[in-house]
């Protein structure tokens, strides 16, 4: 039994629990099976030539389906960072940590994930990155395989200059192979 | 490729905000009255009594203070039935969602009546609270409502 207190009610829980069935669809479920094996794949858009990871099976600028798998490099670059100061519920790290807008060499998009072994002031736009990865007994269907990204002993990249040429390799390849229209 | 590297993988995922709130003058005198077993009202700008109270007029927007006791007993003004609740519905057997119309209130509340069976619910039929066996000074403090 409450007792008849008069203690004000300051403070009220009221947290939001959505549960949901999510269905990875095909093309995550390639990336995702690969993942589990230590690969890192993405998806080649035949009208852009750009190649997307994580893959969602189609195309975002042109919505049309992709269909070739091209195996990526380990290594990327940093295009953006944010050095998380605020602890998150229920999430083990702690803070300040880094996360990272990360494009893999031979990718055309950028993806989230952790940065460290490193001092939060060494990184910056263009930062060279290498992934480390869990221990193979712990590999799953997941991202989470790659514990994190740590920089590499490599000269910063120019963001335009590697925005550029990925777009000329991009257009490159859409004049060797036709390119669906 | 083997057929099982075409099926799609699914996985259960909850998507959780942890939101804590702080209840403010009057709802935190609402739920300060709910843990002691009674519910309150607050006095609108046009004498009308509003429940569960706002800190506003909803009309005029004038700022509501006058806290007014009403009785544990009510009306229900509309209702729907739910013939399977769900796994997070707070009680584990059919029952109705009404707007309960507390006596002494001009305004309806959202809350359950455990009736039973659909054939026992009415609109305009009086309902009586049922208390949670343990109040927190939150909502569920009312268990439910039951025909009175």
């Amino acid at each position: 039994m409450s007792e008849d207190t008069n203690d004000f009610v300051e403070i009220m829980e009221s947290p939001i629990v959505l549960g949901y069935n999510f269905s990875a669809g095909h093309a995550t479920s390639r990336f995702l099976r690969e993942i589990k094996k230590g690969n890192l794949y993405g998806q080649r858009s035949s009208v852009t030539g750009k190649v997307i990871v994580p893959p969602r099976g189609s195309d975002p600028e042109t919505g049309t389906a992709t269909h070739e798998e091209v195996k990526l490099a380990e290594t990327g670059t940093v295009i953006s960072f944010t050095i998380v100061h605020i602890p998150i519920p229920n999430n083990p790290i702690q803070p300040p940590y880094i996360i990272a807008n990360i494009v893999l060499d031979g990718s055309d998009q950028t993806f989230i994930h952790l940065v460290s072994e490193c001092e939060n002031d060494q990184i910056t736009q263009g930062t060279r990155l290498e992934a480390v990865w869990k221990d193979e007994s712990e590999w799953d269907y997941t991202f989470e395989n790659v514990k994190y990204f740590r920089p590499i002993d490599e000269p910063v990249v120019d963001i335009d200059k590697l925005k550029a040429e990925r777009l000329a390799e991009a257009e490159a390849w859409v004049k060797a192979n036709g390119g669906d229209k | 490729m083997s057929s099982q590297d075409t099926d799609v993988l699914r996985a259960s995922f909850d998507l959780g905000f942890t939101y804590t709130r702080s209840t403010g003058p009057v709802i935190g005198q609402f739920l300060t009255s709910l843990r002691n077993r009674k519910i309150q009202g607050i006095k609108g700008s046009n004498g009308r009594v509003i429940c569960p109270p706002t800190e506003y007029d909803p009309q005029t927007a004038e700022e509501l203070t006058e806290m007014v006791d009403l009785a544990e007993t009510g009306t229900v003004t509309a209702w729907s039935w739910v013939v399977e609740p769900r796994p997070k519905h707070h009680l584990d057997k059919p029952f109705a969602w009404a707007l309960i119309q507390i006596d002494g209130a001009d305004t309806a509340m959202l809350h359950m009546v455990d009736a039973g069976s659909e054939e026992n619910m009415k609109t305009g039929m009086k309902v009586k609270v049922r208390w949670a066996e343990e109040t927190t000074g939150f909502m569920t403090d009312i268990a439910c409502f039951e025909p009175a």
